[in-house]
């Protein structure tokens, strides 16, 4: 599916940002993972042929580069917010992985109308009841994105993650990647004590949450967290049995079916 | 020559087995401390600075670590408050407080000044970035870690300094009403040494504030490099290095007789050594090396031995990256993929007792036969401070001390004829910093690349 994007380095929220492109319609913003933008999956191009998919890559990843001020996720939110503002996008619909769930989630708490529609991916920021988030920051690289996956065996996408070699540039970017999620999210331990309570405030945002029940990185516990903090809009939890924190590759199929139902 | 005694104050009877099934002192569960042996081993620690300064050292280095049976200095200040009554004459030579994993770098500053007080003015600190795993273990940032640093300096040196109150709002430190009522009995404030692995950020950085530099342990080829950087960024800041700005640190062990000096040595293997200091993912947490400083660390790993980074743990990070299918012969990676025991693992380890000392990662002998191999690193290095560090593992009170009297009895008196041959003057002899540089002249030459040719080479992959 590589090749149906382009990326476009362009002056945008006070700094160059590279923003992936791909598809045509009605712009969908996706908010990357913490590892960073993994390439361009089935499920980005299945969604390409009705949306227009642009992938800002995060201040500090890749091309992008490290934008000092912003110091913590909320930040990070304004810092997008300030992107739409500069790109005419309004009401736009949202999909975020993980930090980027998290991310988008702050953005929803200080002003829900950027958003028309909000798919929350596994998202961080939030607390689990039950269990911890894994602590990325203790092992080496690889070993988060070895557990991301519930059963990588039958799940064709996993092997092809992040271009599927596994450079020394690849090494690096991780490490980047890495260090940026360390200076923003090192404590609390990739979550915010706040965020809870500011999701409340929430309204008039269609909201879908999306969890593989073995998350071995953000537990699924966290998934009725954030439907209860949702708890003033209109929130739908989808919970993938065998799955774990990729769904979109792991079940993707019905992946994008749920999503393709929900944006439309 | 400042000759110091160092030891890392480890807890000797942590179980070997434990530390190397973990790879890594750091992180060895605590349920295997007995607070009985802690509490003998802190006194014989504290017992053992006393006899060094009665066996003649200049000072007493103490170093900091944290939830490791490597190193029981977690709380260094503690343990050098006590020595400060307890010492007479000797410095208290601190290397050194790991500035970015402190809250409240403004009562490290009272903390120090006490010290300083209760000791009369014998207190030497000094700064640490902090391994990886402490930056981990104290929860401090590691993508902030030099700024941490060089914030935290500056606010133990203003507090000891600029008249207060005053207030500090900086990035990271935040102070409404900065005004200590005990400032450090040295004026203007205690002298500042600063210890090293290598990373020529630091040596440029104390070359700059004209801190005398200790390379602890590291190979003499890059000790050297670095001698002549820190003479280079000398020069442009107007003055002229000497051996006054330089410092190093060697394990040793000396007993009576050389068959048992060997014997007992080789307890400095003990768990793996240094090379078990901690893990790969532990030395290094995200963003504590800057990206150049990372490349090059690929490069010339094998010099970070400190930090418990050695050549085959990097390639362990690797294959890790790899996806783990490297089936490669390190004997770290086969013992953590269960493919070989460990008995095995530990004759790798004892294995390498040999290499070690032909690479003077560890001297080991009988005052005599250590003494050319003291002064080689002398002659090739001309350090003003050399601080002697006791072996690590399971050695007796009794056993330590000895070697501590053999050295002092024996090794001092010559090292310190060697220094005078050579012209090595210390930081008290010549104040550091205090030659001005003469424009268009050439800098002194700061090592002897003659008998550096002379020097064994060392096994890169070998850590003590």
């Amino acid at each position: 599916m590589a090749g149906d994007c382009s990326e476009e380095i362009t002056h945008l929220a006070g700094t160059d940002l590279a923003i992936i492109k791909g598809g045509q319609g009605k712009p969908l913003l996706v908010l990357h993972e913490e590892m960073g933008h993994p390439g361009w999956l089935n499920w980005h191009a299945a969604l390409a042929r009705e949306r227009t998919v642009l992938i800002p890559i995060q201040p500090g990843f890749g091309k992008s580069r490290r934008v000092e001020a912003i110091r913590n996720v909320h930040e990070l939110g304004l810092f997008y917010s300030w992107m739409l503002r500069d790109m005419n996008l309004a009401q736009v619909d949202v999909i975020g992985f993980s930090l980027g769930g998290w991310v988008a989630a702050e953005m929803a708490a200080a002003n829900p109308r950027q958003f028309r529609k909000m798919v929350l991916v596994a998202p961080l920021g939030i607390k689990p009841p039950e269990g911890e988030i894994f602590d990325i920051f203790v092992v080496t690289q690889r070993t988060p994105l070895n557990l991301s996956v519930y059963d990588p065996e039958n799940t064709p996408e996993f092997a092809g993650l992040y271009g599927g070699q596994r450079t020394p540039e690849q090494f690096e970017a991780f490490e980047d990647a890495r260090t940026e999620i360390a200076r923003i999210a090192w404590e609390p331990i990739l979550h915010n004590q706040s965020l809870p309570h500011f999701l409340q405030g929430v309204s008039g945002l269609p909201t879908q949450i999306v969890w593989g029940r073995e998350d071995a990185l953000v537990p699924v516990s966290a998934a009725q967290a954030y439907k209860e903090a949702l708890c003033n809009t209109e929130t739908r939890l989808k919970i993938f049995d065998h799955c774990g924190h990729r769904p979109e590759i792991e079940k993707s199929a019905e992946f994008i079916a749920l999503i393709k139902d929900f944006l439309a | 020559m400042h000759i110091m005694y160092f030891t890392e104050r480890p807890y000797r009877e942590v179980p070997e087995d434990e530390v190397i099934k973990n790879r890594s002192f750091f992180g060895v569960p605590n349920r295997f401390f007995d607070r009985e042996v802690g509490a003998r081993l802190y006194n014989e620690y504290l017992d053992e600075a006393v006899y060094a300064e009665e066996m003649g050292f200049d000072g007493i280095m103490l170093n900091e670590h944290h939830g490791t049976p490597f190193c029981m200095g977690a709380v260094m200040n503690v343990e050098a408050a006590i020595l400060a009554r307890i010492t007479k004459k000797v410095r208290i030579v601190l290397l050194g407080n790991p500035l970015p994993t402190l809250k409240n770098p403004l009562r490290m500053a009272e903390e120090l000044a006490e010290i300083d007080l209760i000791s009369s003015g014998r207190l030497v600190p000094g700064w640490v970035r902090g391994a990886g795993s402490e930056q981990i273990f104290n929860n401090a940032n590691p993508a902030y870690n030099r700024e941490l640093f060089n914030e935290a300096h500056d606010v133990v040196i203003a507090a000891w300094t600029r008249p207060g109150p005053f207030r500090w709002e900086g990035k990271h430190f935040t102070y409404r009403f900065v005004n200590p009522w005990a400032l450090p009995y040295q004026k203007p404030h205690p002298p500042i040494w600063i210890p090293g692995v290598i990373s020529p950020e630091t040596v440029i950085w104390c070359a700059q504030h004209r801190y005398p530099y200790i390379g602890l342990g590291t190979a003499l080829q890059s000790t050297v490099e670095l001698w002549n950087l820190y003479g280079d960024t000398a020069m442009r800041e107007g003055y002229t290095a000497g051996s006054e700005n330089f410092g190093y640190l060697q394990q040793i062990f000396v007993a009576e007789t050389e068959e048992k000096a060997q014997e007992l040595g080789r307890a400095a293997l003990f768990g793996g050594g240094a090379a078990n200091f901690s893990r790969p993912e532990w030395t290094l947490p995200p963003g504590y090396n800057s990206k150049e400083a990372t490349r090059r660390l690929a490069r010339q790993a094998s010099d970070y031995g400190f930090l418990g980074l050695t050549s085959e743990k990097l390639q362990e990070s690797r294959d890790d990256h790899h996806g783990g299918d490297h089936h490669g012969k390190d004997t770290r990676g086969r013992l953590r993929r269960g493919e070989v025991g460990l008995e095995e693992a530990k004759r790798k380890i004892y294995g390498t007792y040999q290499k070690a000392q032909d690479g003077l990662q560890i001297i080991i002998g009988t005052p005599k036969s250590v003494l050319p191999k003291l002064r080689l690193i002398m002659e090739v290095l001309h350090p003003g401070i050399f601080g002697l560090f006791q072996a690590q593992g399971p050695l007796t009170l009794e056993q330590r001390m000895t070697s501590t009297r053999l050295l002092g009895q024996e090794v001092l008196p010559a090292m310190r004829e060697i220094a005078k041959e050579l012209g090595i003057v210390d930081p008290f002899e010549r104040q550091p910093g205090s030659r001005p540089h003469i424009t268009g002249t050439q800098r002194d030459s700061l090592v002897d690349l003659d008998a550096l040719k002379r020097a064994p080479k060392r096994d890169e992959s070998i850590r003590v």
